[in-house]
Order: C-alpha cells, then structure tokens, then sequence
C-alpha cells in the first residue's frame, strides 16, 4: 500500500477498457429496501469462459446477474457486454430465469417457448415463419427434445422443462448465456445433458455464466469461479480461486472444513 | 314480434356482444397474469372519471365520459404501483386501497353537486342499463337497409365495434411481445421485449374497453366480462389461439342469452317485466363458468396430470 | 362547528351517539380481521363477499315481503346476506383449489356473478306489487341516517361480539399469517384457524352493509391495515393499529356524515380512511416516502463513498460520474482529477477498513453475515477492542494496518 496513491485519469470507460470480455461489471451494488444484497462487486468475464458464480444462499448470486443484465435496478455501477453499453449488447446475449420464475400452466407448447428466443429475429409487428419453426426444432434437437414439440410445458418433468429453457437460449443464437441455476432441482441425466451442450457452447468459443450450487461438480464443469457473499470474495481461474480460504470466507461455519478440502482446488 | 326485435332487442343484443368479446380479449391476459383484479379495480374507477369528467364539462357528451373514466383509471393504476412498491404492500391490498378510495370521492362528488339531478347516479354506474339502448327508427328488419334509420342507431354501437377492433388491432400486433412478457417477464426484459411497457399497454387496453362497456353494463358487471370468458376458457384448452377462440365464443353465447332470458324469460314464465340485461349477462356467464369447471377437459391442469 | 364539537363528543342525542360508536366498534373489528387477512394476502377475498351479499339481500327481502313482514327488517337482511356470502366463499374456494383457476380470477369471477345475479333479483323486486326497492338501495352506499335505534343497537353489538372473537382467536391468526407450517408443528388447525378468520370477514363485511354499503365496506378491511402496516412490523401490533385507525374513521366518518344531508357515511368513512393512509405512508419514520428518500440518498452516498475511495487507494480507474462527484464534492479529488492529501488519507482508512472488515469476517464468519459491515466507517460497528484485536493480527500476518 505504499504505491502512490493517485487518482487514475478520470473519464475511463470500462468498455475501452475491456473491449473483449463478454461481461465486463464494475462497482455493482445493489439493496432492496435499503438492504444491501451486493455490494461494490468488480468482475471481468474472460472470452470463453465458463465460470460459476458460488456463495451461500443470500449471497445475491442471482441478483448479481440481474442486476448487471438491466432486469432488477442497481444502485451503482457500471456494466459493458462486448465493449458495449448494455443496450447495444442485447442481442448478444441469452439469459435463462430459474425454472421456478414461471407459471407452467401457462398455454403454450414446447415450440411455443423456443420460438420466443427468436423474438429479436423475427422482429417487431411480424409473425414467425416456417423458417423460424425450423430454427426452433433445430434446438430441440439439440437439447435432446425434438419428440416434445407439441407437448404443453407443464406436462414436462422439471429437467425437462430445464432444457426447453436451454433450447429457448440456444435460438437465441447469442456469445454469452447467463443461467440462473440450471441445475436446481434436475435429474442427473438432464445434468449430464445439460453440461454437455454447454460444453459444446463453450468449444465453439461462447462464454457462459451460470449461477451454481453444487460445489462438488465446479471443478469438473468449469473453467472460472466468481465466489461472493454480498460482496465479492474471489475471481478467476478454478484453480487460482476456488481454494479452501475463499471458500471458508464466503461459506463460513456453513461449511465444514473437511467438506472444503474434499472439493477446492490444491 | 320481429318488428318489435329489431327496434328493441337488436340494438342492445349487438351491443352487450361486441362489449363482451371487447372485454374478453384483454381478460385472457388478465387471467394468465394474475392481474384479473385489475380489470375490478380499473371499472370501479370509472365512476368517479365519469363524474370529474362531468363537472369539468359540464355535459354528458360521450367523448368527456371516455376521456375522464380512461383518465381515472390510468390515475389509479399508477397509484396503485406506487403504493405497491413504496410501502411494499401486497397487490390485491394496493388495489383496494385505490379503487374504494377513489369510488368513494366519486361518491361524494356526486352527492355534493349536485350532479346527481342529471341522469348521472350512482345505481345506474353501478349496474348499466343495456335495454335502453334501443332502436327507435328500427321499425322492421328493412331498416337495416335505410340509411336514415341507420343514422339513428344508438352510437354506443359504433363506438363499441370501434373499440373492439382497436383491442382486436392491439392483440395481434404485440402478440409476441404480450405473450412473452405474460409468460416470462425476466426473460422479456432480458431479450429487450419492454415488458412493462407491454404491460402498460394492456392497463390502456382494459381500461378503454371498460370504459366503452360502461356505459351499458355497469362497472360491475364488466368485470365478469373480462373474467369469466377467459377463465372458461382456461378450462378448456392448453393453447393460447383456441383459449383466445373459446374465449370470445363463452362471451358472445354470454351476452345473447343473458339478454334474451333478460328480456323474453318472464315473459315466457307469464310475467310482465324484463328484468336487469346487464346482470343476467353476468349470472350467465357466471354459469358457464360453472359448466366449464365441473366439465372442462382442462379443468385441472397439469396438477391432476402430474 | 359547534354541532361538530357535540357530535364528536357524542352529545347530539342518543340516536347519533349510537350510531357513532356502533360504527367506531365496526371500524375496530373491520381493521382488525382485515389485519390478519392482509399478513395472509387475502384482502380482497373481502371484496368478493361483499359483492356477494346483494342476491342474499334481495332474496331475503322478496322472502320477507312475501311473508307478509316488513322487507327491510336488519336482521333478515343481515341472515340472508350471510348466506350468500357464505355461498360466494365456497365457490370461491371450490374454483381455487378444485380447478387450475388462480384465486384472483376466482374472486373476479365471483364478485361479478353473484353481484350480475343480485342485480337481477332487484329488479325483480321492482316489479313486485308489495315494493320498491328503496329499502335495499341504500345497502349499496351505506347510509347511516335514518337508522332505527334497533339497527343501531344491533350493530354495535354485533361489532363488538365479533370484536371479542377476535381477541379470543389472536393467537392462532398470528401463528399461521407469520409461518403456517410452524403453526401446523404446534398444534394449530390451519384449515379451522383460516375458516374461522373467513367467518370473522364475513361478519364484519354483513354488519358493515348497512353502514358503509357493499361497493366501500371492503375498504374498511383493507386500507386501515395498509396504513398500519406502514407503523409496525409486529403482527400483533399491526392489528392494534389497525383496529384504532379503522375505530377513528368510522368514528368521524359517522359524525360527519350527521351534520349535513347528502353526505353518504360510506364514502366519507372510506376517504378519511385514505387520509390516514397517506399521512401513513408519507410520515411513518420506518417506512415513509419522506424516510425512505433520506436513508436511500444516504445510502448510495455512502457506497459511491467508499467505492470511490477504494478504488482510490487501488489506483484504479473509476468509472461511475456520480461517484466521481461525490468524491470531488467532499474533497477527497482535486479539480483536476487528482487525490488530494484528505482523500489520500480518507482512501488509506478504507483500505484499512476493507483489511480488518475481510479479517473479521474470516473470524467470525456466522456474525458478519448478519451485519451490515464494509460501507460505513467499521468504527461505527464494531466496538472498539474488536478493531484492536483485528489490528494486531493484522500486524502479525505482516499486513500494513
């Protein structure tokens, strides 16, 4: 702490500054009522990642993305996608809500669903076409749900249900997916088949970012860690990050130490 | 008997139909929103617009009535979000809060100007009076035909076919968007869909056909309109193009009968008077609501098939 | 203003008195039930009983009349009302929990059926030889002038038993508003507990008719609790506030409404009622606009604040304007963008803070989840041989304080 402490030229953009990373979130705070759920949260997504955010339940993980992708309002903070402001970024990206966000008893079919990840492609004041049913197959075919088309999506299992939410992503055709919890509360095969086309995702040079719970599965699924409680703790590489001190630091008592040096790094 | 039809069931048969579906439209999203208790909220208001609306004109004209109750009830939603967010209070409670408060000053309003003196009151706000809009140049089917008669035809028609085209118009341009933003908010904004200015959209929407269906049904009754057909429908069908279908069928089988039991049952039990159009129009849709819950093949939705 | 005075004070007859306190021991009742249905986010439950109670009415009155009787008899009234609104809460509860139908839609569908099929029944009531409808009409608007010291007589009472009930029935209603599955483990009959609460509405709502009419009594459920939800966070509280804030606009409302013709006791109740609110929600020192406005500038001054000045300490860019002018504003940075020695200085105890507050909350884990640590000065939170003890660990690990 003895390097000067001088004030960087003022004016700086973070998209200047990290023209590359697909989200690029710089003093992010956000409160509900006063209360602070993130606090002054700095992360620069790598291209090409694929990173988990972790912490303990009220960490604000799922706030966190919200908040840099414009659905909740945040207190301060400034956010660039690709280098862009937010706006001229949208298209960029695919976000996936928690499962639980919805009312499957909603009218609407599986290919209903898919085909609203196609919203921006179709355009406003027009309908879709057969080339956007098309697309929207294609998807389902690739999350392994081609034979659920004309199901109506509350008769589908909840892993299910996950993948036409990844499908929906899918034909959004976008460089960064952001999911909140794609796992939470899915069979094991639905999470096998999950990681599997995030993976591809991911090979084909798309960054991804997921809201994570399993702590035992990060190392084996990902490639980054943003570990938070309220506030951030540690970033960056699996193996650099998420290591038995950071995790003590977010998780506290929740954890015991030997559960944390059965999965951190070494 | 025709001849009698025409001149008076004609009108007013049209009339609660094109109300019913201008209704029944918006009231699918309603339902799927859980925001039925808008459509409550935004016809209880329309009383007191009326009334403003009246003491800043000074006449009954059609245009200021609109004007006001459409007024009142873009007021009263924006009340009500307010209220929601800044003191964090349940929805239904927010809208209890606003419509009672701003019925009750229209109320008062009434009351102390005197306007009640002037085919303004608060019974006829409260229940409409479908079987005054009748036809008087409507003699015999042939008027139909003779543009004199025509032009006498009661203007809530007009205005209400204009009305429902409108809503029509509103429904399939924004399809998607209101699809969407009805299913996944998160996601809508997530993709730039401009769910809260979708939802905006559809307040305007309820309360412009609340408005136009004021005038003949009551503030009331106008909310059966909106909810009854679509939850019907909720009953019969996973599809949102045949809800919208089944809908708009519920509500015009609604509005006939309720009109014609109103108007010919007690004849047809021996009795002399016709009773309230506007409520058997409610009572009927009430029943078929009835119907379509103890035999919708939908009824239970996925909880019975999972 | 004198006849005011004497009607506040209850000295302008005992006819208006009466009515005053019947309709304070309604207002009482009314915000207290509505209380406990608004922690169960039930409110408007209350508007599709109300609604409800028309057909009850009519039929009820045409029974009575056909009887030979006197159709406007209260207590009829008052039992056939109560039955169809009994009727109403059943289909409503059959439509929500028997069909996919969600509870908004089911008391729309409700309140609007049953008040369309109450309509008809009316004017049914208009062709009838034996009368006119004038005796009901009222119960639309409610309309305390004119009232029999019979009917008066009958509403406080009423009010005040089911006032009691509520009492008696304090416990389990909060138990199973606050946490129903908790309530469940103790023993507490969740169905019995929400079916008795349902009841207590009812009542209230069918006593109320008459004073506040079936479109406004609704309000006398709801905006009291509102208001007092604004005061408290307490349940128990809540209902209090609730009860004392529905008690004193009945209680004005009422006298009010005697001074003059013309001025419908419903309405004036339910405006006062809202006059309460908004003073509520503007003024309450938890909750208010007025509070919630200084402590939310307050609060992103304070994490501009110290973002600004870690960044600062970091040498890193900042990015937000408004944090950038808070810090030029409190002098921390120069005109030209450079720290001065006050935000050098202001910088290295953020830095400091940020140290001891991220030892903290590795040494007590568990505790700094709960408080609100690393925006405010962690003087202001911690007590001062913590900070000291934090400090010579810090010192120990070779950490600059």
């Amino acid at each position: 702490m003895n390097a000067p402490v001088l004030m960087a030229e003022a004016g700086r953009r973070l998209g200047a500054d990290h023209p590359e990373s697909p989200l690029a979130i710089a003093g992010l705070t956000v409160a509900y009522g006063g209360k602070p759920v993130v606090v002054s949260v700095d992360l620069v997504t790598p291209p090409g990642a694929m990173l988990a955010v972790i912490g303990p339940n009220g960490a604000g993980k799922s706030t966190l993305l919200k908040a840099a992708l414009g659905i909740v309002p945040r207190v301060s903070g400034e956010v660039t996608a690709f280098g862009q402001p937010l706006r001229e970024a949208r298209r960029r990206i695919a976000y996936v809500p928690q499962r639980a966000s919805v009312d499957w008893e909603f009218p609407a079919t599986v290919l209903d669903v898919v085909m609203m990840g196609l919203y921006r492609e179709i355009g406003l004041l027009r309908f879709a076409g057969k080339r956007h049913r098309e697309r929207a197959a294609e998807c389902l075919r690739r999350v392994g749900m081609q034979d659920f088309a004309d199901r109506q999506i509350g008769q589908l299992s909840g892993g299910q249900q996950q993948r036409v939410f990844l499908a929906r992503a899918l034909a959004q055709g976008a460089g960064l997916y952001v999911m909140d919890e794609p796992f939470a509360g899915v069979d094991a095969a639905t999470e096998r088949a999950i990681v599997e086309v995030l993976k591809d995702l991911n090979r084909a040079g798309r960054t991804i970012l997921c809201v994570h719970h399993d702590l035992s599965t990060v190392k084996d699924y990902f490639t980054h860690v943003l570990i938070m409680n309220v506030r951030r703790i540690a970033d960056g590489p699996v193996a650099a990050a998420f290591t038995p001190e950071n995790l003590q630091a977010a998780y506290g008592g929740r954890l015991a130490p030997a559960q944390i040096g059965g999965i951190a790094a070494e | 008997m025709t001849d009698s039809f025409v001149q008076l069931s004609l009108t007013p048969i049209l009339i609660g139909v094109l109300a019913s579906c201008a209704c029944a439209l918006p009231g699918n999203f309603l339902v799927l929103r859980r925001q039925s208790l808008m459509g409550d909220a935004i016809s209880h208001v329309a009383f007191p617009g009326i009334v403003a609306a009246f003491l800043l004109t000074g006449t009954l004209a059609a245009w200021p009535m609109l004007i006001g109750a459409a007024g009142a009830a873009i007021v009263a939603v924006g009340l009500i979000e307010l209220i929601r967010r800044l003191g964090n209070i349940d929805p239904g409670a927010a809208m209890g809060v606003v419509f009672t408060t701003m019925f009750a000053a229209g109320v008062l309003l009434l009351e102390q100007t005197g306007a009640r003196n002037v085919h303004l009151d608060v019974e006829h706000a409260l229940y409409g009076n479908l079987e005054s809009l009748i036809w008087l140049k409507g003699t015999s089917w042939a008027a139909l035909t003779d543009p004199e008669a025509l032009a006498a035809l009661p203007p809530q028609l007009g205005r209400l076919a204009l009305v429902l085209l409108a809503v029509a118009a509103f429904t399939a341009a924004f399809w998607k968007e209101l699809l969407i933003g009805t299913f996944d908010p998160t996601f809508a904004a997530s993709v730039g869909a401009r769910p809260g200015l979708v939802s905006a959209g559809l307040v305007v929407t309820v309360a412009v056909a609340a408005v136009a269906a004021f005038d003949a049904v009551g503030s009331i009754i106008v909310i059966a309109m909106f909810i009854c057909p679509a939850a019907s429908a909720r009953m019969m069908t996973d599809r949102m193009g045949p809800q919208i279908g089944w809908s708009l069928v519920f509500a015009a089988l609604a509005a006939v009968m309720g009109f014609v039991l109103a108007a010919y049952g007690p004849l047809w039990l021996g009795g002399r008077h016709s009773l309230s159009a506007a409520g058997m129009i409610a009572a009927v849709s009430g029943a078929i609501l009835a119907g379509a819950a103890l035999c919708g093949p939908r009824r239970k939705g996925t909880r019975a098939a999972a | 203003m004198d006849g005011f005075l004497s009607a506040l004070l209850l000295q302008a007859g005992y006819n208006t008195a009466l009515v005053t306190v019947g309709s304070a021991l309604l207002g009482a009742s009314a915000g207290a039930i509505g209380g406990f249905v608004l922690l169960r986010k039930r409110s408007l439950v209350s508007d599709a009983i109300s609604h409800a109670t028309l057909p009850g009415l009519a039929l009820a009155f045409i029974a009575m009349a056909a009887l030979g009787g006197d159709g406007r008899w209260l207590p009829g009234l008052m039992i056939g009302a109560a039955l169809s609104a009994a009727l109403g809460l059943l289909a409503l509860d059959w439509l929500a929990s028997r069909t996919r139908l969600p509870e908004d839609a089911a008391i729309g569908a409700v309140l609007s059926v049953f008040f369309g099929a109450g309509v008809v029944l009316m004017t049914v009531i208009q062709t009838l030889p034996m009368g006119r409808q004038a005796g009901i009409a009222g119960y639309l608007l409610g309309s305390t002038a004119g009232m029999l010291r019979s009917e008066a007589e009958i509403i406080a009472l009423t009010s005040a038993l089911v006032g009691l009930a509520i009492f008696v029935l304090r416990r389990p209603f909060t138990l199973v508003c606050f946490d129903p599955e908790y309530a469940l483990v103790r023993g507490v009959n969740i169905r019995a507990a929400d079916l008795a609460m349902m009841a207590l509405l009812l009542a209230v709502t069918v006593i109320g008719l008459k004073v506040a009419g079936l479109v406004l009594i609704v309000a006398l459920t709801i905006i009291p609790p509102v208001a007092a939800r604004f005061w408290t966070d307490r349940p128990g509280a809540m209902v209090v506030i609730a009860a004392a804030l529905g008690a004193a606009a009945a209680w004005l409302g009422a006298v009010l409404s005697s001074l003059a013709r013309g001025l419908p006791t419903g309405a004036l109740i339910v405006l006062i009622a809202f006059a309460l609110f908004l003073a509520s929600l503007l003024l309450s020192p938890r909750r208010g606009l007025v509070a919630k406005a200084l402590q939310r500038h307050r609060f992103r001054g304070l994490v501009q604040e110290r973002q600004g000045l870690l960044a600062l300490a970091r040498g890193a860019p900042i990015y937000d304007g408004a944090t950038l002018r808070r810090l030029k504003a409190r002098g921390h940075v120069g005109a030209e963008g450079a720290t001065t020695p006050k935000g050098r200085a202001a910088a290295e105890a953020a830095m400091r803070d940020e140290a001891r507050w991220s030892l903290y909350r590795r040494l007590h884990p568990d505790e700094s989840v709960s408080t609100p640590g690393g925006l405010r000065p962690l003087a202001e939170i911690l007590p001062a041989d913590i900070i000291g003890e934090l400090d010579s660990r810090l010192a120990v690990r070779g950490v600059q304080p």
